[in-house]
C-alpha cells in the first residue's frame, strides 16, 4: 500500500516538469475561444510552442491579468479607465504599466427573429432596435417597422424581446451600438460597451444557444446573437440600415469594412455604427490584452519575447483562420495599429525584438 | 449482550469482554498506537471540513467587503441592480430564491409523501421497486438536462397555461397573472425545481416510513383503525422527524439550484410582478454575471450575494435541526 503511494508521489512529481512545458498561458473571453484554440493548435504544429488559453470570460481575463498570473488576457470589451487604474505599476517605466489592447478578430452581432411565413430578411434600423428594447415598439406591424419593410407583410404579433442574461461580449457590442444610435438609450440604459446591463424590457437567456433557443420557440420573438453562431446554426437574420443609409447584410466583407475607419492610437475603441458606406454597423473587436512592460510576476525575458512573438503571429499569419470560423479578419489600419502597439513592448525598460 | 457502543469509536473490538468503559479495554500497545493514528486521521479530516467551510465564509466576506461597505445592509433591501451605473441591491434575488424554493417545496412535499406512502404501504412488491427506483433516478439527472427539458417541454406548456388563464374571464384580469405570456418565469422555475427536489423528500420519507416499528401499526390495527387511520395516527407521526429531514434536504437543493433555474426563469433583475413574471435568483445572477463582471463593485456585489446565500443556507439548516429535534418521537408509546 505504502509502496503504491510512493509510486504515485513519484509519478506526481515527474508530471510537474510536464506542466511547465505549457509555454504561454492566456485567459479571458469565451467568444474568440474557438478561433484562438484553432490558432494555437496550428502555432504549436509550426513552432512547437504550446499556448494554453482558458475561456473564463472577459472579466476573468482582465482580473487575472491585473493579478499578473497570466501572459496575456482576452477581452471582448475594452478595459475601463477605472479597471486600468488598478494595474500594478512598473519599476522600469517608473509609473503605471499600461495594458495594451491588440485587436485579434472582428465580431459581428446580428438580429435574429421568429416570424412564421416570412422568408426574406427583415430590415432593421438602429433606432427601431433601440425602441424595441426600450419597450416603445411592441408589435411587429408598428409603422416604423412597416416603413423599413414595404415589401414584407409584417404580422400583427407582439414582439417578445430576448437578451443575453450572462455578461457577454455580444451584449457589449450590441448595447454600444444602441447607445450610439439612440439618445434615450444612452441616457437611460447604457453608455458604451458594457457586458451586463439592466434591460428595460424582455427576457434573458443564457448564451447564444439560449437566446436562439428562445427565439426559435416563441413566435414573434426577437433576439441578438453573434454572427458566427447565427451562420453555424442557420438562423434567420435581419439586414441592418447603416449610418450611410445603406441596408447591409452581415457578410464577412461588410464586417471587415466596418473596422476600416479612423481608430485611436491605443485601439481601445469601438466602431459600431461605422461610417464606412458598406460597413455592417453592429461589429466590434475582440482584443488580446498584454502589459506594455513585460517584466512582472517573475517572468523571464525569453517568456516576454515569446509572448510578443505569439501575439504578432496571431494578428498576421494567424488571421488566415478567421474567415473559416466566421470571424472577420483584422486588416488595414487596425492591424497596423496592433503591430505598432506590439513594437512598443519592453522588458524591464529594454526593447524586445 | 456485550455489544460495545463506545462513543469514542476507538476502542471497539480491541478489548476483552466484560464491564468497564470501552477505552479502558485496550489490547496490546500496537493496537493502541494504531488506534491513535486512526483517531488523529479522523480528527484531521473532520476538522478539514470545518476549515473549508470557514475558508468559504472568510473569502466570500473579504471579496464582498467592498460592496458591504458601499451599500451597507441596504444591499439586502434595495431592488436596484444596474451594473452600468454601479448600483447593486440583492432584494430581487433574495425574493426570487425564497419564492422559487418555497413554492417548489409546497408542490413537492405532498407529491413526495404520496409517492413514499404508495411505495411502502400500497404498491404490490413488483411495482414498489421500479417506482422507487425511478423516483430516485430523478435525483441523478444533471440539472442542465432538466434545463433543456424545461426550455423545450415545460416552457411551451406553461405558455399555453398562461395564455389560457389570461383569456379566462374573471381570472385574466387579476394583476398577478397579467404579464406577457412567454412561458419563462417564476412559475416555470418553481415547476422545474419541484421535479428536481421530489426524490430527496421521497426517498428519505420512504426509508423512515419503512423503519416505523411493526408494533406501532399492529397496535393501531388492534384498536380497529382502518389503513388510512393507521397511517395518519401511527405511521406518519412516528416518521415526521425523519420526513422533515428529507424536506430540509430538498430545500437545500432548491435554494442552491443554479443551472436549470437560470435556463427557465427569464433572468430579469427586477422583483417579479406576477406569478408568471421573469425574475432571477441569487444562484442564477451569480452564474449569469460573474464570468464577465469587470467592475470591482460588480464582482464584490456578486460575492456578497454568494455570502448571503451561504448564510441563508446555514440559517435554514439550523432551523431545520431545531425543528427535527422538536418533532422527534420522545418515546415509543
Amino acid at each position: 500500500m505504502i509502496k503504491k503511494f510512493r509510486f504515485l508521489l513519484i509519478a506526481a512529481l515527474a508530471a510537474l516538469p510536464l506542466a511547465s512545458a505549457q509555454d504561454l498561458t492566456g485567459a479571458g473571453a469565451s467568444f474568440p475561444f474557438p478561433l484562438y484554440s484553432t490558432m494555437f493548435d496550428a502555432y504549436n504544429q509550426e513552432t512547437g510552442i504550446q499556448v494554453n488559453y482558458q475561456s473564463i470570460g472577459s472579466g476573468g481575463g482582465q482580473r487575472q491579468l491585473l493579478e499578473q498570473t497570466i501572459d496575456f488576457g482576452g477581452s471582448d470589451a475594452p478595459m475601463t479607465d477605472e479597471a486600468l487604474a488598478d494595474a500594478p505599476a512598473s519599476e522600469a517605466l517608473g509609473g503605471p504599466n499600461p495594458i495594451l489592447h491588440i485587436p485579434a478578430a472582428l465580431a459581428a452581432v446580428v438580429p435574429t427573429y421568429n416570424l412564421p411565413g416570412i422568408d426574406q430578411p427583415v430590415r432593421f434600423s438602429g433606432e427601431v432596435l433601440a425602441s424595441i428594447y426600450l419597450g416603445e415598439i411592441t408589435e411587429w406591424d408598428d409603422e416604423r417597422l412597416v416603413e423599413l419593410n414595404p415589401d414584407i407583410e409584417l404580422p400583427s404579433l407582439p414582439i417578445s424581446a430576448t437578451y443575453r442574461s450572462d455578461g457577454s461580449g455580444t451584449t457589449s457590442i450590441f448595447v454600444d451600438y444602441l447607445a450610439k444610435v439612440s439618445d434615450r438609450w444612452a441616457e437611460e440604459v447604457s453608455t458604451g460597451p458594457q457586458t451586463s446591463i439592466s434591460w428595460p424590457t424582455g427576457f434573458g437567456a443564457r448564451g447564444n444557444e439560449g437566446v436562439s433557443g428562445l427565439v426559435s420557440q416563441i413566435p414573434g420573438s426577437l433576439g441578438y446573437v453573434s454572427h458566427e453562431y447565427a451562420v453555424a446554426n442557420d438562423l434567420g437574420v435581419g439586414t441592418m440600415l447603416n449610418a450611410s443609409g445603406n441596408f447591409v447584410e452581415p457578410t464577412l466583407e461588410a464586417v471587415a469594412l466596418a473596422a476600416d475607419v479612423d481608430l485611436p492610437e491605443d485601439m481601445r475603441a469601438t466602431f459600431t455604427n461605422t461610417d464606412n458606406p458598406d460597413g455592417y454597423p453592429i461589429a466590434g473587436f475582440t482584443w488580446v490584452l498584454v502589459y506594455q512592460d513585460q517584466e512582472y510576476g517573475g517572468r523571464s525575458k525569453e517568456q516576454a519575447q515569446l509572448t510578443v512573438d505569439t501575439i504578432r503571429w496571431m494578428i498576421t499569419e494567424g488571421q488566415r483562420f478567421n474567415n473559416d470560423l466566421n470571424y472577420a479578419e483584422v486588416v488595414g489600419g487596425a492591424q497596423e495599429g496592433g503591430l505598432r502597439l506590439l513594437d512598443s513592448i519592453t522588458y524591464g525598460g529594454e526593447e524586445l525584438d | 449482550m456485550n455489544r460495545i457502543t463506545g462513543t469514542d469509536g476507538v476502542a471497539t473490538g480491541a478489548g476483552s469482554p466484560g464491564g468497564g468503559r470501552p477505552l479502558e479495554r485496550r489490547g496490546g500497545k500496537g493496537f493502541a498506537a494504531g488506534d491513535n493514528i486512526f483517531l488523529g486521521v479522523l480528527v484531521i479530516i473532520g476538522a478539514l471540513i470545518l476549515v473549508v467551510a470557514g475558508a468559504y465564509l472568510v473569502v466570500l466576506y473579504q471579496r464582498g467587503e467592498l460592496a458591504l461597505s458601499t451599500f451597507g445592509l441596504g444591499f439586502l433591501v434595495s431592488s436596484d441592480w444596474n451594473p452600468v451605473r454601479g448600483e447593486f441591491g440583492a432584494l430581487p434575488f433574495l425574493v426570487g430564491t425564497l419564492l422559487t424554493s418555497l413554492g417548489a417545496l409546497i408542490l413537492a412535499v405532498p407529491l413526495a409523501l404520496a409517492s413514499a406512502l404508495f411505495v411502502t404501504e400500497y404498491a404490490p412488491r413488483w411495482l414498489a421497486g421500479p417506482v422507487s427506483y425511478l423516483v430516485e433516478l430523478l435525483a441523478a439527472i444533471p440539472s442542465v438536462v432538466y434545463g433543456m427539458w424545461g426550455i423545450f417541454v415545460l416552457v411551451p406548456f406553461v405558455r399555453q397555461i398562461h395564455l389560457a388563464l389570461l383569456t379566462t374571464p374573471g381570472i385574466g384580469e387579476l394583476a398577478f397573472i397579467r404579464t406577457p405570456p412567454s412561458g419563462l418565469g417564476l412559475f416555470t422555475a418553481i415547476l422545474i425545481l419541484t421535479v428536481m427536489i421530489i426524490p430527496f423528500t421521497a426517498s428519505v420519507a420512504r426509508d423512515v416510513i419503512t423503519l416505523v416499528p411493526a408494533e406501532q401499526r399492529e397496535a393501531a390495527y388492534a384498536l380497529g383503525a382502518t389503513k388510512w387511520e393507521v397511517l395518519r395516527t401511527a405511521v406518519l407521526p412516528y416518521a415526521r422527524a425523519g420526513i422533515m429531514g428529507g424536506v430540509i434536504l430538498s430545500l437545500g437543493r432548491a435554494l442552491g439550484e443554479t443551472m436549470a433555474v437560470t435556463m427557465v426563469i427569464g433572468n430579469r433583475t427586477d422583483l417579479p410582478d406576477g406569478l408568471f413574471a421573469p425574475t432571477a435568483t441569487m444562484a442564477s445572477i451569480i452564474a449569469n454575471e460573474f464570468a464577465e463582471a469587470v467592475g470591482n463593485l460588480h464582482v464584490s456585489s456578486l460575492m456578497l450575494i454568494g455570502l448571503v446565500l451561504f448564510l441563508l443556507s446555514i440559517v435554514i439548516n439550523l432551523l431545520a435541526r431545531w425543528l427535527i429535534g422538536r418533532l422527534a418521537p420522545r418515546s415509543v408509546a
